[in-house]
């Protein structure tokens, strides 16, 4: 390699890691978020009430609301006495969820014939009310494989099976740990990349570096670099901290994994050297990598499902490097995703990055021409 | 001169674990001007924030007009106004807005308002910018309505911090001429300043040095101390370099400087000056020169000879070759229908030292950065070492050093890794960085300092890191941009020296400076007025072309104000 640019590469990585309160930044806080956030932002949903309104009054609705009462996701279940009962029930928050048994469960059991049971969700807490209805369409099914195997009634013509795939035990931290190993790879590749070129602006050493044989190319490369360096070593303790002390299963290939965060971390060190170039202080920049990784979060898929979203938002979210890869880490952690399916996450990635970095490139002389 | 404003009594401010301030004792009187002088970090800020009551003394007490100013801050605060270092304005708000807010802070209204605007709008002449936006102001302009803003209400006691840093003679010139009115008005002031000659044209003086009160009294009681100690030794011409080089080790001399072409130097008490016979073979002449305020700081400061540069040079003085190294052709840069520079055409030689004199917003830093390449011109060309900066970029860039006013190296990276890495960026490797290396760091003496981080060095030692750093490469070419402003006097000279010790083998320099005493070392110099050169030649030609029956021996700074001044006159006719 050149050894202006090795210069330059060890002198970044040497600034950001001599620099005392950067150090502690960049160590502490990525162990501190991926902690917090798993045991904080977990989506599990224990210990909630649950009201039912049995109009049956049967073996058999007995039989299945002892199965709810044994289970330990709902900590009560309150009975109603009428129809009246369910708004107030659930307008007041007492429960989230009601589960109404018709008159006609048992008799339509019996008779073999397909059954409802209706399950009233309180819509204003969507999240929880998604995972309630998971556990109830557990329960059930789970009721239904048993009264189907004692062969006490004629099977039901057909139920529904809904299995968690890939997180048998529906354990929260297996889903939410390889999404936050993706925002957390962006956050700090950003961050690392976002404040290199401010910081020299702001500490004065900027106009030294650009009267040096240096040319607008390597710098941006060294910058690229050493940020590139900096990110995959955090993410790596980011990962060791996920599979060994928050033990979430690696399945897939740890080398596609690598290579693909590489090409991912180019697109985003794209965007941040961008809004590097653009700013004068750091306060600035920290600003403008705000303004990106809000919105690119949000839309990537991590917190919500991008499925949920209209569909001209979804077309919108392919152009969004931090969706592709939220995929790729989830698909690399929980099942081994086949090469062929992270290739049409990667080659959008490799063409983000291609334009993000040429766009810091132009800026960049634009502003120091 | 009559009541005492400021008492201090004792005083000590230390931060972490170096003193800013340490057991001052002094009295600051109304009814003039009190100079607080003082290179950069002598604690001269801390001591202004103290007497704001802004910052509390670590032990020893302090009174402002009789009063406490942390306990009685309010009232201490009616009565003394404070200009801080960087405007303290808000440069999205208008002139008016800037003013009206200050008012409101000091709950200025009705026709106490009014009228104090009229007031203040006249006495700064910015009437008729009343509209204008604070940040589309010049730097003199800026300074002039930082003066308004703390003088919204009469004060008694006024503090200026630094209020001529980085402004031009010209705005200097006016400052000066402001602030005499209100002394005359009866308002106490305190005029911190890194400019010696400055403070020497206050009443009294307060002179630090690393926290420390090293003089105070008045300016002149001090300087003639050093009646009969300073000489100038005259028609050194093409020679002074060396003359002061030999100067420097002679046996009783203290200090030199080159002044024109002469050399300036300042003798031990009770040595004898050197005699002409003394510099072997050169007609020159040793005459008495009356002594000033730096002579005393500088004999203050304890200095025993003056500074000399560890740089080997050659053995003969480099011969200045027939091809410009540096060379403007028709530089321009515009700004939209602004022209910044306009045709700015010179040719710097070999072992020259020329310097870019001018007010500001004149288009010296843009001509400044054209040269180095900071800057693309719209038309024209800017050579180095026979190479066409906007083109030959990288190779024009490695035949140049660098180095800017504010401290831009690598704070949190050791000294070590500084050197490093500049050595790494101008493309040295193995053996020969290991020898660039070591070379800067016997000749800068920085053995001792090497694992230090740079942010950690004391001034005069960032200084000559900086110019490790810069001439690492022994590039042709030297860039200095305001190289000394805020440092102290013998950091300065030590500067000039090692400066001096480059030319000698050869190496050209370009400097900006608005230190007019930094300009008598440059051989030639152009005075860039409105965005083109409006004068070149030698300090001395500069002053001899100013140079009146009313005054006879014009200063460099008379000469720029008065160079200044008649092309104003010429665009006006």
């Amino acid at each position: 390699m050149r050894p202006r640019l090795w210069s330059l590469i060890v002198k970044e990585l040497l600034a950001n890691w001599r620099d005392r309160r950067n150090r502690i930044i960049l160590l502490i806080s990525p162990m501190i978020q991926v902690l917090i956030f798993s045991f904080a932002a977990t989506q599990e949903v224990k210990n909630v009430p649950l009201a039912v309104l049995d109009e049956d009054r049967s073996v058999l609705s007995r039989e299945l609301i002892s199965r709810f009462e044994a289970s330990p996701q709902f900590s009560q279940v309150m009975r109603l006495e009428g129809v009246a009962d369910i708004a107030p029930a659930i307008d007041s928050r007492e429960a989230p969820a009601v589960l109404h048994i018709a008159q006609d469960f048992s008799r339509r059991l019996t008779a073999g014939q397909p059954v409802q049971v209706q399950l009233l969700l309180d819509g204003r807490r969507s999240n929880a009310a998604q995972i309630i209805q998971g556990y109830t369409v557990e329960i059930v099914d789970r009721l239904n494989a048993e009264f189907a195997r004692l062969g006490s009634l004629r099977g039901p013509p057909s139920f529904v099976v809904a299995r968690t795939w890939f997180n048998p035990n529906s354990d929260t931290l297996w889903s939410t740990v390889p999404g936050l190993f993706a925002v957390l790879t962006t956050s700090v590749g950003m961050m690392v990349s976002a404040l290199s070129v401010a910081r020299e602006r702001e500490l004065g050493s900027f106009e030294q570096l650009l009267v040096s044989p240096l040319t607008s190319l390597e710098i941006l490369a060294g910058k690229a670099a050493s940020a590139l360096v900096i990110a995959v070593a955090e993410t790596t303790i980011v990962m060791l901290i996920a599979m060994y002390v928050l033990v979430v299963p690696m399945e897939g290939s740890m080398l596609l994994l690598y290579g693909s965060m590489i090409v991912y971390l180019l697109s985003i060190i794209g965007i941040g050297l961008f809004i590097s170039s653009l700013s004068s202080t750091q306060q600035q920049a920290v600003i403008g990598n705000f303004m990106f990784l809000a919105p690119a979060i949000l839309l990537s898929g991590y917190a919500t499902p991008v499925s949920n979203m209209p569909d001209w938002l979804q077309t919108l979210t392919l152009a969004n490097p931090v969706r592709h890869f939220v995929v790729i880490a989830k698909g690399a952690f929980l099942k081994d995703l086949p090469i062929d399916v992270i290739a049409t996450h990667l080659w959008p990635l490799a063409l983000i990055a291609v334009v993000t970095l040429s766009a810091a490139t132009w800026l960049f002389r634009e502003k120091t021409g | 001169m009559s009541e005492a404003l400021v008492r201090l009594d004792g005083v000590s401010k230390r931060f972490d674990a170096t003193a800013a301030i340490a057991e001052m004792t002094t009295t600051i009187m109304g009814g003039g001007i009190t100079g607080l002088a003082g290179p950069d970090g002598a604690g001269k800020t801390t001591l202004l924030r103290l007497i704001l009551g802004l910052l509390k003394p670590d032990s020893g007490t302090l009174s402002v007009c009789g009063r406490d100013p942390i306990s009685e801050a309010s009232e201490v605060r009616d009565l003394v106004a404070y200009m801080p270092q960087r405007f303290g304005l808000y440069e999205d708000l208008t002139v008016l807005e800037n003013l009206s807010l200050y008012a409101d802070l000091r709950a200025v209204i009705g026709e106490d308002r009014r009228s104090a605007f009229d007031r203040l709008l006249t006495f700064t002449s910015l009437a008729p910018f009343a509209g204008r936006i604070a940040g589309a102001l010049s730097g003199g302009m800026k300074q002039k309505l930082g003066l308004a803003c703390a003088l919204i209400r009469t004060p008694r006691l006024l503090l200026l911090d630094e209020p001529t840093a980085g402004v031009d003679p010209v705005s200097r010139r006016e400052l000066w001429r402001m602030v005499r009115t209100l002394t005359s008005e009866g308002i106490g002031v305190v005029w911190s300043t890194a400019y010696l000659e400055e403070a020497e044209r206050c009443e009294r003086v307060l002179l630090m040095n690393d926290g420390r009160l090293v003089y105070e009294g008045t300016p002149s009681e001090i300087t003639s101390r050093m009646a009969g100690r300073s000489f100038h030794v005259r028609n050194a011409g093409e020679r002074r370099r060396a003359v002061l080089a030999a100067a420097a080790k002679m046996p009783g001399v203290i200090d030199g400087v080159i002044q024109g072409a002469n050399v300036r130097i300042v003798l031990a008490a009770g040595a004898t000056p050197p005699s002409a016979e003394d510099f072997k073979g050169l007609s020159l002449e040793v005459v008495p020169t009356p002594p000033r305020f730096e002579d005393a700081f500088v004999n203050l400061l304890g200095s025993a000879t003056p500074a000399v540069s560890r740089l080997p040079t050659a053995a003969d003085p480099a011969t200045r070759s027939a091809g410009p190294v540096i060379e403007a052709r028709e530089l321009t840069r515009r700004y939209g229908s602004f022209t910044a520079a306009d045709r700015i055409s010179f040719a710097i030689g070999r072992g020259e030292i020329f310097g870019l004199l001018g007010p500001n917003g004149a288009g010296k830093s843009t001509t400044f950065k054209m040269l180095c390449g900071l800057l693309r011109p719209t038309s024209g060309e800017a050579r180095v070492a026979g190479l066409d900066v906007a083109v030959q970029t990288s190779a024009a860039r490695n035949r140049l050093g660098y180095m800017a006013q504010k401290f831009s190296l690598y704070g949190d990276l050791s000294v070590a890794q500084n050197l490093e890495f500049f050595a790494g960026v101008y493309g040295l490797t193995g053996a020969g960085r290991r020898r660039a290396v070591e070379r800067v760091t016997d000749a800068f003496g920085l053995k001792r300092y090497l694992d230090t981080n740079a942010g950690t060095l004391p001034a005069g030692y960032k200084q000559r890191l900086a110019l490790s750093c810069a001439v690492m490469h022994e590039p042709p070419v030297l860039f200095l941009d305001e190289p000394t402003s805020g440092v102290d006097p013998l950091t300065r000279r030590e500067f000039w020296a090692h400066i001096n010790a480059l030319v000698h083998s050869g190496v050209t320099v370009m400097v900006t400076t608005h230190f007019l005493d930094e300009a008598e070392y440059c051989d030639r110099i152009a005075l860039i007025y409105r965005g083109r050169v409006i004068a070149t030649g030698s300090p001395d030609d500069l002053k001899a072309s100013v140079r009146t029956p009313a005054l006879s021996d014009p200063t460099l700074e008379d000469a720029f104000i008065a160079l200044v001044e008649a092309d104003d006159q010429k665009a006006v006719a």
